[in-house]
């Protein structure tokens, strides 16, 4: 039961770890009506206790570990997290600098890497499927 | 004797089940129609109508945490506070062209009181959650009631004083205003002044449902989720099927009021089955009508007004608007 609506309605919390919006801006436009993610179900929500999926943007800088720490920490389980952009990836132009606390999965684990320098809204519906995929497995564990 | 007994007791405790289960069935359905057509009016493709069961249905399955820093008792306690006030103002209103469960025992006053009881839930909701966007969303939510109160009370009431005048049973009883319905009661000047109410208890109905543009007590993009911002899992799921519920119950209350015909005597069919079918299918048409005038096509075309904004439009314009809507039926019993 659980397990076919976790694939039809997944809610996405998006945090932006010292992006220089260009994946945000791509994140919305997924949103926007011509590549509409909420015909899948898929629905931006406002605070990390309602979402399903944790967005990354971004190389994590010292201020922002923490933050993301606790904030990966609010989210209910079963979770996923999409790192999205090739800052939150490898680091990109920001490789090694000394205020980055390193890449997204330095610090919380990442389950699914959409890279792109901005990531197009094509591999960010692909990566949401992709985390439905990774969803399916702990659910029917747990339900079954 | 003793087998009636037992027979009225199986009838009131499944009864308000049925009718919790039919409420939240249909709002839910409701709420993915609102979802399909606001998606298609902004050019979009939509989620199906069935995604608010689907959202549900993994909210379920979802972890529910509570915070630390909350009162958990109370945390707890509200969605199921919530839920229940949302089921019994289903039990006061006629639903589906029939009689309501408990007709003759509560009237339009007590609907109005229940009316309260989700709000007043969410408002506890958001204290006892200790986040302080749960805290401004919950002030919000208060003043929002207060605001609305006033222009939602006056239609009931005129209505109710309306039909007082010609009978002598109680007005106040939707069943009542069923039996005299309201349209064919007044003059030219009483169908203008019918007209002022309708409009201002049309307004008043999103500002009811907490929907744009007086979201003002959620509101998303500035609160994050509102008073519901710590709630996640099966307590959310509660309140989004009380929410649904609510939606449901309010607009029949518009149709209850002053919409309360049926099809079948129009037609003359009097067959039992044909003529509850009808009178079902012609009650979901109306409560749609509602919902599309005043929740849907509203939620696409405007934005959300500032907290001040939304009360000084209540607490002003539509006060005023009411009253001017009493001002013209009184005139048109006078003259």
């Amino acid at each position: 039961m659980g397990l076919k609506s976790f694939k039809r309605a997944l809610w996405v919390y998006h945090l932006n770890t010292g992006s220089c919006n260009g994946c945000d801006i791509e994140i919305l436009a997924a949103l926007t009506p011509r590549y509409d993610l909420e015909r899948f179900g898929i629905v931006l929500v406002g605070s990390p206790r309602h979402a399903d999926v944790l967005l990354v943007t971004g190389p994590v800088t010292n201020q922002m570990a923490p933050r993301l720490k606790r904030i990966y920490d609010q989210v209910p389980e079963p979770k996923m997290v999409l790192v999205i952009g090739n800052c939150g990836v490898e680091g990109l132009v920001f490789h090694e600098s000394y205020n980055l606390s390193g890449p997204v999965d330095q610090i919380i684990p990442v389950d699914v890497y959409v890279p792109g320098c901005p990531t197009r809204p094509e591999a960010i519906i692909e990566g949401v499927l992709k985390a439905w995929l990774k969803l399916e497995k702990p659910v029917k564990e747990k339900v079954t | 004797m003793l087998a009636d007994t037992l027979l009225n007791v199986i009838v009131l405790i499944a009864g308000p089940v049925i009718i919790a289960f039919l409420g939240a069935i249909f709002g839910l359905l409701y709420l993915g129609v609102d979802r399909k057509l606001v998606a298609h009016m902004q050019g979009r493709i939509g989620p199906p109508i069935v995604q608010p069961f689907r959202d549900v249905d993994k909210l379920m399955v979802k972890e529910s945490i509570i915070p630390d820093s909350a009162i958990a008792w109370l945390f707890k306690a509200t969605p199921i506070l919530c839920l229940v006030g949302s089921i019994s103002l289903l039990l006061y209103i006629p639903l589906f062209g029939q009689n309501a469960m408990l007709t003759g025992f509560g009237d339009a006053i007590v609907v109005m009181y229940l009316l309260t009881i989700p709000s007043l839930a969410l408002v506890v909701a958001g204290f006892s959650s200790s986040s302080p966007y749960a805290t401004v969303g919950a002030q919000r939510e208060m003043v929002m009631m207060m605001s609305y109160e006033f222009p939602l009370a006056m239609s009931i009431v005129v209505i109710a004083w309306r039909i007082g005048l010609v009978t002598n049973l109680n007005p106040f009883m939707l069943s009542t205003m069923a039996a005299y319905p309201i349209w064919g009661l007044v003059g030219p000047l009483g169908i203008v002044g019918l007209l002022i109410l309708v409009f201002s208890m049309l307004i008043v109905t999103p500002g009811e449902l907490g929907k744009i543009p007086f979201d003002v007590a959620e509101a998303e993009t500035e609160l994050a989720g509102g008073l519901l911002v710590e709630y996640s899992g099966r307590n959310l799921a509660l309140f989004y099927i009380s929410n649904a519920i609510k939606s449901f119950a309010v607009v029949s209350l518009v149709v209850a009021i002053f919409f309360p015909y049926n099809l079948s005597p129009i037609l003359g069919i009097t067959a039992t089955v044909p003529a509850v079918i009808l009178d079902v299918l012609f009650f979901l048409l109306k409560v749609f009508v509602i919902m599309f005038i005043c929740v849907i096509v509203v939620r696409a075309a405007v934005a959300r007004f500032k907290i001040d904004q939304a009360s000084k439009f209540y607490l002003l314009i539509m006060s005023a608007v009411s009253l001017v809507g009493f001002v013209f039926i009184l005139l048109d019993v006078i003259i």
